[in-house]
This record gives C-alpha cells, structure tokens and sequence, in this order.
C-alpha cells in the first residue's frame, strides 16, 4: 500500500531529483527493453541518450530541433497556467508560417535587409490571428477553445497543402508541391558556419527570459489566479476575457514565430509538411517544464534529445523508429510520475500498518 | 436519379465513419464527466485496434477480437489511471504521452500483422426487414457494434441522468472535494471512468481494424482520436449530442467525398476543410447559451485530487 | 601516469582499428531514409525490400542501415546528415519532399553518392531515379476499359501533383485505348495514407456507380472496398491479393531491387556516375503481378499491351491527346515527351471533374 503524505514545502531536493530518477527508471526500462528485442544494452543505451551529444554537429542539431519546442511551449506555457486550453498551436505554427512564408515568396526577389524581420512579424502575427479565432469565439460565444484550436490546426495545414499544390507552387518546379526557395534576405542567418544553427536561437532564449520576467510580475500573477481560482480573480477586478486573449495571443503568437522561423531557417521554402508534429510535442514540453519558462528549455532540448537518439539508434543499431516512441512513452511517464516526490513524500505501507 | 437509392449507400457509409467516433467519444465524455482529461484517445483506440485485429486472427473470432481490443484500451488507460490518479501527474501531458506510447508499442508489437487479413464482422440480416426499400438496410442491416454504440450511448445518458451511480459520477467531476466530503471514494470512481474510457476507446479502435478497414497498419487511427476528443466538447459533455456531433462530422466527411466525384469545381483541400469548419460553427451556435454549458461542463476537469490537499 | 597510458592504450586501439581494415576491406556502407514505416506495405516498405536486396546481392561488402518515418520538414536534413557523417558511402533519399535536404547534404558532404528518388534536381554526387509507373496504369486501364459496364471508373488518389496526374491520364488513355466510352471519376482524399478516409472515398465512388475501382494511395483499404462491394480493383506499389482474392485483378509493383544493386555495385567499383534514370516496365523497375480474375481473352490483352510496351510499339502518351478543353496536347504519330509528363498539370479528355490550379 503506498500512501501520499503531502509535504510542508516543497522539496527543494526533489525538483532536481525527481527527474534524475525519472531518467534513471527509464535508462533501466529502456535497457530491458534492448534485451528483449535482443540489443547490447549498454552500448543501445549509450547509442540512444549519449552519442548524439558527442559531436559539435550532434549538439548543434538538438539545439536546433528544440528551438521550435521551446518557442512554442514557452507560448503554450503562458496559457496553460490560467487553464486557457490553446491544443492548436500546430494549426498557429502552420499560419505563422504561410503569412511569413508567402511574403518570401512574394517578394522573391528582394535583397532587402527588411524582408526578413517582415517575414517574422508577419510569422507572429499570423500565428496570433489564428489564435484569435479560438479567442474571439470562448470570449463572444462561450465555445471551448479546445475544439475551435484543434480544428483550426486541420483547416491551416490543408490551407497550406492548397497553397503549395497550387497558387504558390515553384514556377519553375514542374508542378510540384513545393514554393520556391526563399531569397537570401528572406532566411534565417546561420550562426555557426558547418551547422544550421541560426538566429531563431535567440528567439526561443529571449522568450524564455521575458516568460521568467512576466512569471515574477502582475501578469504572471494574474494568469495563475485567473488558472487557480477564477472567482477570486474577477473578485480582484481582473478581466478574464482579457487573460483569455492574453494567452491565446501569445501562444498563437510565438507558435506562429516558430512556424516562420522554421521554414526560413531549416525548410528554406514553405513545402507541405514543415512540421513534425511541434505544436502537439510542445504541449508536452510545457507540462514536462512545469509550466516554468527554465523548465520549458530543459524539457525542450530532452524530447529533442529523444528524436536524435531515436534516429542514431535506427543508423547505428538497426532497431525500428516505433523504439523512439516507446521510449518518449517511458520517459514522459517516469518524469510526469516523478514530480509526484516534489509536494508529496512517499509512504509505502505493510501488512497491518495499511490501515 | 430520384435520390433515395443514392441515399441508402450513402448513409451507410455514414454510419461506418462515425461509429468509432462514437464509442470513443461515449467513453471520453463518462472519463471527463467524472473530472478525468485524459487527451491519449487516440492511443488507446490505435492499442485496441491492433489487440483486436490480433485477437481475431489468432482466435478466429470477431466477438475475441473485440474483447482483446476493449481489455487493451482498459490497459492503457490503467497506465495513465495509475499516473494521474495515484501520482498526480499532469492529466494533459500523460495523455499525449500515452499517445505516443500507443503509436510506438502498437508499431512495435504489430509489424509481425502486416499483410494480413481477417474475417469482416457479419451484417445483421432479418429476412423481410432488411429487405424494406432505403430504411431496412440502414435499420435492420448492420454490423452488431453499430447497435452496440447506439446502446452505449443510451445507457451512458441513462446511467448519468437517472442513476445514483451517475448522480456520484457527476458530483466527483463537479467538485471532488465535496464529493469526498461526502464519503464518495474519489479516486477509484475516477478510475473506473477511465477504464471505462479505455474500453469505449478499445472498442472504437477494434471498430477500425474489423470493421472500418479489416486490416492492421500502423498508425491506423490517422487521428480519429485527437477528433472524439474534440466531440466530447461539442456534445457540450452530454450523451445525446454526442450522436448528433459525430453523425455530423461523419456526414460532412463522407459527403465532401461524394461532392468530389460528382465534379464540384472547388479544390479538394477546401472540401476536406468543411468537417472541421461546420463543426466549429455548429459549437459557435450551440455554446452561446452560457449557463445550460456550464450546468453539464465537469468543474474539476483536468485537475488532480488529494484527499488531504 | 595515468594519461601516458590512456594515450598508449588509444594508440593501440587506433592501431588495432587500423589493422583490421587493411585486414579485409570495409564493408560499404548504404544508408536509406524514408518517408513512412517500412511496414506501410507500400511505398517505404518496397524501397526497403530493394535495400535487403542490396544485402542479399551483395553479402558482406556492403552494410545497409534506414532511418524510416522522416517527416519532409527540418527532420530530413539532419537525418541525411548524420548518414553521410556517420560513413555511408551512397545514401538513398526516397521521397520527392528531401529533394533541397538531399542537395544541401550533397554539398557538404562531396565525397559521398546521393540517390534521390522522384526529384529533377541533381549534382555532381546526386543522381535521380524514379519509375514510369504510368506504363503499368496504361495497362491495368485498358482492362479496366474492357471490365467495366458502366462505363465509368473511380480513381482514389492521394494529391494533385504530377506524378499521380500523370497516372490518370495514362489509365484514362489506356482504357479509351480499347473502349473510347470510358470516362474517370477523380476523389482526393489529401493523404497518402488514411485506410478510413481512402475507403470512404472509395465507397463514394461505388456509390456513384463505378464498376472498376484504381487508386493511387498507400494502403490496400480502396482494394479491400472492392471486394467487399463485389467490383473490381488494382493493387498498389504491392501485391495486395490477400487483401482482395476476387476483386484484385493485378497490381502495379514498384521495384528497385535491381537499380539499387546496380548503384551499390558502381560505388564499390567506383564506376559511380550521376544520372537520371527513369525506369519503366521494360527495366522491371515497374512490374506487374499476376493477373487474376480475368476473362481469358481480357488476360491476353493485357500481357500483350503490358509486351508491346516492353517492345516499344505502344507508347502511353502517344498522339493524338487532347486535354479536356479539347486542345490538342499531341499531334498523331508525336509522344508527350519526358518534361512534359514530369510537370504533367491538367487532364486529358475524359477525366471528369477540374483539376485545382
């Protein structure tokens, strides 16, 4: 019988520990798992978690791959601390990225200095307008953004597949679903020459150290009351439709940073699949970072860590990409479980004592 | 071309995409009504359609097939169950992990089902009634898990308005502090919702690898689950709509279909947008009303219960 | 101390390393990326059938690894990266969507072979592949023209783009080639792969009254529709007769076994050259799988088309065409040539429906 005794405080202890020994359950699945299907679990292990960071491109391309993450899941982070339920941040990502993309393409022939930071605020602005249709229809007509932002996230990516089959497909591309490549002016500087590590670095880091400045101000404040207790919150005269917007806003808003980012940086032309499922891995990145901006940055680059191994495992040892996601599957269940040591001691009772 | 002999097959392929909708919808509403989110639909109806489809080839029965595929899903909702409930962690991220776990484990334990295939479950046929122009086949000819979700849903309605076990259901997901105040045992009610959940959720899946397309694919669901998640919302959490919303759904999926091959010169990626773009409308008109919403949304949605918090 | 001997031990090992290779000559190592999971039964799974065939030809010269389920976005590059960097000597990119990733590798990496599949952009060290399957959608349309009644016949496919526009037309002319009755009726169903959806789209289609069912999607549900319904119907990339023992009357094989030994064998050799090779029943790189549920005389037809484009007599694409507006695509005696099928973007007479611009 296990019984939880909720603690006093917080353990200051267990917010380090407890992912160390959520990791620490997972390498031992995980190897158990190699066994099975007949690995060398030591050197699979390694393989998986270690040999994508022993390289200088290693590193580089898990910044890369978390970068969208923690963009996103800094945004989504936002909301979900005032129970603002934003599971569209896919569908903003996509309509950041056509607005800005379609100004590249637009003006595919610009040498300008401004095409770019055009084509980002376009990316921003449209991932906000996207979210602010979710927004609009919770605060006029009461319908759940949970639905509204999934739906949406459908409706953007078959926008996109229509625009690259179609009005936007590269003239000179036979006809095939792609855009043109965007003009030099119109992507994203690299920062490290041999890698593709590029400015939209920044972004994801400026966003985490604004989220850490909003979290010990008043709207920090007012997104946690809002989340824990609404009442208490229009008791203190703080308008909840404007947290609503405030949220989605800003989640719509960096996703669709993210979104533009992602095809003027790594994609170079907006194509009909530029994400690999970000938005949705992001909500996980945001609750895996306990909605902390320094927690969103450390569960971005783990997830990502979890797709360059998946990928190394295939190359190296030859076992299928499912084992990627088996392992994401191990590894968010033991971190999730984990937290549990934070507010709670653990008591595990015997016998008679269950009582 | 007087319409009613195109109807009949038409509905009938209605009926085909939206029962799984339903059963897993029926099952996230009783989850959700009891104060659970559990987002990993779409991982327990992808577990259910493989143990199902699995089930069926190595029994030889559909009726083993589909208890395989409801045990699964109870499985895997055990898995979050035991996160979330035992140990409080977040119900939204397990959810999508659970996803991911589902899509990794079924790809994994699946590959050796690629390729082959199994009995399609046997239609209802009643000499007679079947026969009836337009309704006797939509009535009287179909495949039992059809009848079943129908009979689901019924009871789901019957059980959470009528009954004390749906009256204590209802009061875990309005406020668990009361309720556990009042002695109700929070947490294994909870529990039983989400294996309920699983279940439905197993059972929409074997509907899938049976019924929908006899087969095992990996990925087979291609984001049905992620789509009952979002009818349970527009049922606003009550049984009856649920049937509307998945009908509807499954009724605009199939007839932007119908409208792409009778040649309607509008791209297909808008036809395939409409699904999505009624149903928001549809929730716009519905959820206007803001406190008949509120009387059936669970208050304690998503949040984790410590007895001695 | 201590790191005096770590620095003898590391020589030693490197020596060892050393001796082993010119013990016996490395393996060459081909590494494959794919867009779905190998066990999609179509598409990824063929390209990984040709790659065990590599394995098979070629013994323990080579050692072939795959990464599969890379999505087209920024995954692609890093995973076509970390195959030329972790020594794969020839990298086989197979989906139209890591065209620019395969070239940006390319570039960095000149000493390794690229092969991409379905693409028109090469390099000094990419080369280009990919199949004619419009010959075998000739063939499975003239029995189709032979088989239907109605006269009308449905088509799933998957997106607009060329190569599956390019399919219909061929079907469409290959079944006029022998009943100029016959017109086709188009549903998109805007995903390669969604078993529900390409069997809705397929049920719509009956229900519209097609009698003969093609498609051009991954997953054999369109097939199983078929069956079920009691008409008729192609395979696709596989042999999908277990899905469809009375309904499949033959499949259009996607096979590369033969191009990837050959490419395997060049870069071992070094006779590697880039190039783009477009292969079509004649180099089997599309076959035909038996034909089965078919009128003998139906049967003999197509073995003689499937023959006469193998010979060179037919010709798919051969004069004279019309495109539905009624404009002449290609005069009497004059075939469409390679570039304009590549980018193929409008429907020949008799395909209904608007194809989106």
């Amino acid at each position: 019988m296990i019984r939880l005794v909720p603690r006093r405080q917080r353990s200051r202890a267990m917010v380090w520990g407890a992912p160390l020994l959520a990791v620490a359950l997972t390498l031992i699945t995980g190897g158990l798992t190699f066994a099975i299907m007949g690995k060398p679990m030591g050197a699979a292990l390694f393989t998986f978690f270690v040999q994508p960071l022993t390289s200088v491109y290693g590193v580089s391309e898990l910044i890369v791959k978390a970068s969208p993450l923690v963009l996103i899941g800094i945004g989504l982070s936002l909301g979900f601390r005032a129970n603002v339920w934003n599971i569209g941040a896919e569908g903003q990502y996509t309509f950041g990225a056509i607005l800005g993309g379609g100004i590249a393409i637009f003006f595919h022939d610009s040498t300008s200095p401004f095409l770019l930071p055009a084509m980002l605020i376009a990316g921003a602005v449209g991932g906000m307008a996207w979210a602010a249709i979710p927004a609009f229809l919770r605060t006029r007509f009461n319908a759940n953004e949970i639905l509204v932002s999934l739906m949406l996230t459908y409706v953007a990516v078959l926008l996109l597949s229509y625009l690259v089959h179609g009005p936007w497909r590269d003239p000179d591309g036979y006809n095939f679903p792609e855009s043109r490549l965007f003009p030099e002016a119109g992507t994203m500087p690299v920062l490290i020459e041999g890698t593709r590590v590029h400015m939209g670095v920044f972004f994801a880091l400026i966003a985490v150290g604004v989220a850490l400045l909003l979290g010990k101000g008043l709207t920090g404040f007012k997104l946690k009351l809002v989340g824990l207790a609404p009442e208490a919150a229009r008791f203190a005269g703080f308008s909840e439709t404007r947290i609503i917007w405030f949220a989605l806003l800003a989640g719509g808003g960096l996703a669709g940073l993210a979104g533009v980012i992602e095809v003027a940086g790594p994609i170079g032309q907006l194509i009909p699949t530029i994400s690999p499922g970000y938005g949705f891995t992001a909500i996980i990145v945001a609750f895996l970072g306990r909605l902390h901006p320094v927690g969103v940055l450390l569960a971005g680059l783990v997830m990502a860590l979890t797709y360059l191994g998946g990928e190394t495992a295939q190359i190296e040892i030859g076992v299928p990409a499912a084992v990627t996601g088996l392992f994401q599957g191990f590894l968010l269940f033991y971190l999730l479980a984990c937290d549990v040591l934070i507010r709670y001691r653990v008591h595990i009772l015997i016998g008679k004592a269950a009582r | 071309m007087s319409g009613f002999e195109h109807l009949t097959p038409l509905i009938l392929t209605v009926i085909t995409a939206s029962t799984p909708l339903l059963f897993a919808a029926a099952g996230e509403l009783v989850t959700e009504r009891s104060g659970v989110l559990n987002l990993g639909v779409e991982g327990l109806m992808v577990t259910g359609a493989l143990a199902a489809f699995a089930g069926t080839y190595v029994s030889g029965s559909a009726i083993i097939g589909v208890l395989c595929g409801a045990l699964a899903g109870v499985l895997m909702a055990l898995v979050f169950a035991a996160l979330t409930l035992s140990l409080l962690a977040n119900q939204v991220a397990t959810g999508l992990a659970l996803t991911i776990f589902g899509l990794g484990l079924t790809s994994l334990l699946g590959s050796g089902f690629i390729g082959v295939t199994v009995e399609n479950l046997p239609k209802l046929y009643i000499p007679g009634l079947s026969e009836i122009p337009v309704l006797g086949p939509i009535v009287f000819g179909q495949d039992a898990m059809v009848y079943l979700s129908f009979a689901c849903v019924g009871g789901i309605g019957w059980v959470l308005a009528r009954t004390r076990v749906g009256l204590i259901l209802r009061a875990v997901g309005a406020s668990h502090d009361s309720a556990h105040a009042l002695g109700y045992p929070v947490i294994r009610i909870r529990y039983m919702a989400t294996m309920f959940g699983g279940a439905m959720g197993g059972i929409a899946g074997s509907y899938l690898s049976l019924v929908y397309t006899p087969m095992w694919a990996e990925n087979l669901t291609a984001g049905r689950g992620w789509i009952a998640l979002a009818l349970v919302v527009f049922s606003t959490w009550r049984p009856g709509r649920l049937v509307v919303g998945a009908y509807l759904f499954g009724a605009i999926t199939v007839i932007q279909l119908h409208a792409q091959g009778l040649g309607v010169a509008v791209p297909s990626q808008f036809l395939s947008m409409t699904p999505y773009l009624v149903t928001i409308m549809v929730l716009v008109v519905i959820s206007r009303d803001r406190l008949k919403i509120q009387l059936n949304a669970p208050a304690c949605l998503g949040r984790s219960f410590h007895p001695a918090q | 101390m201590l790191r005096s001997t770590l620095k003898t031990l590391a020589l030693a090992a490197i020596g060892g390393a050393m001796l082993s290779v010119s013990a016996q000559a490395e393996p060459t190592k081909v590494g494959f990326i794919y867009v779905g999971p190998i066990s999609d039964h179509g598409w990824s799974f063929r390209h990984d059938v040709g790659r065990l065939a590599i394995e098979k030809e070629l013994g323990d010269k080579v050692k072939t690894s795959y990464v599969e389920s890379v999505s087209e976005g920024p995954d692609a590059e890093r995973v076509i990266s970390q195959l030329a960097s972790s020594g794969h000597k020839l990298i086989f990119t197979t989906s139209f969507g890591y065209m620019n990733p395969t070239l940006k590798v390319a570039k960095r990496f000149p000493g390794v072979k690229f092969e991409h599949a379905t693409g028109y952009k090469q390099a000094a060290n990419v080369a280009t592949y990919s199949a004619r399957f419009y010959e075998g959608r000739y063939v499975i349309g003239a029995i189709a023209g032979k088989m239907t009644k109605s006269n009308v016949i449905g088509y799933v496919g998957a997106y607009p783009i060329p190569e599956v526009v390019r399919g219909i037309n061929a079907f469409l002319l290959g079944a006029r080639s022998v009943n100029p009755k016959v017109s086709v009726k188009v549903v998109w169903v805007n995903s390669w792969y969604d078993p529900g959806k390409e069997a809705d789209a397929a049920k719509a289609l009956i229900d519209q009254g097609v009698d003969v069912l093609a498609q051009h999607t991954d997953s054999p549900a369109p097939l199983q529709v078929a069956e079920q319904r009691g008409i008729v119907g192609f395979g696709q990339a596989s042999d999908n007769i277990a899905f469809a023992p009375k309904a499949q009357l033959t499949a259009i094989i996607d096979n590369w076994d033969k191009y990837y030994v050959e490419r395997a064998k060049a870069v071992i050799d070094g006779s590697w050259k880039k190039g783009d090779v477009w292969g079509g029943l004649k180099s089997t790189m599309v076959s035909m799988a038996p034909y089965t549920n078919l009128p003998a005389d139906v049967k003999a037809m197509a073995q003689k088309v499937e023959a006469d484009i193998i010979a060179g007599k037919v010709h798919p694409f051969a004069g004279p065409i019309k495109d539905q507006s009624g404009a002449l695509k290609a005069k009497a005696g004059e075939t469409l040539d390679d570039g304009t099928l590549l980018g193929m973007n409008w429907y020949v007479e008799g395909v209904e429906g608007k194809l989106p611009q």
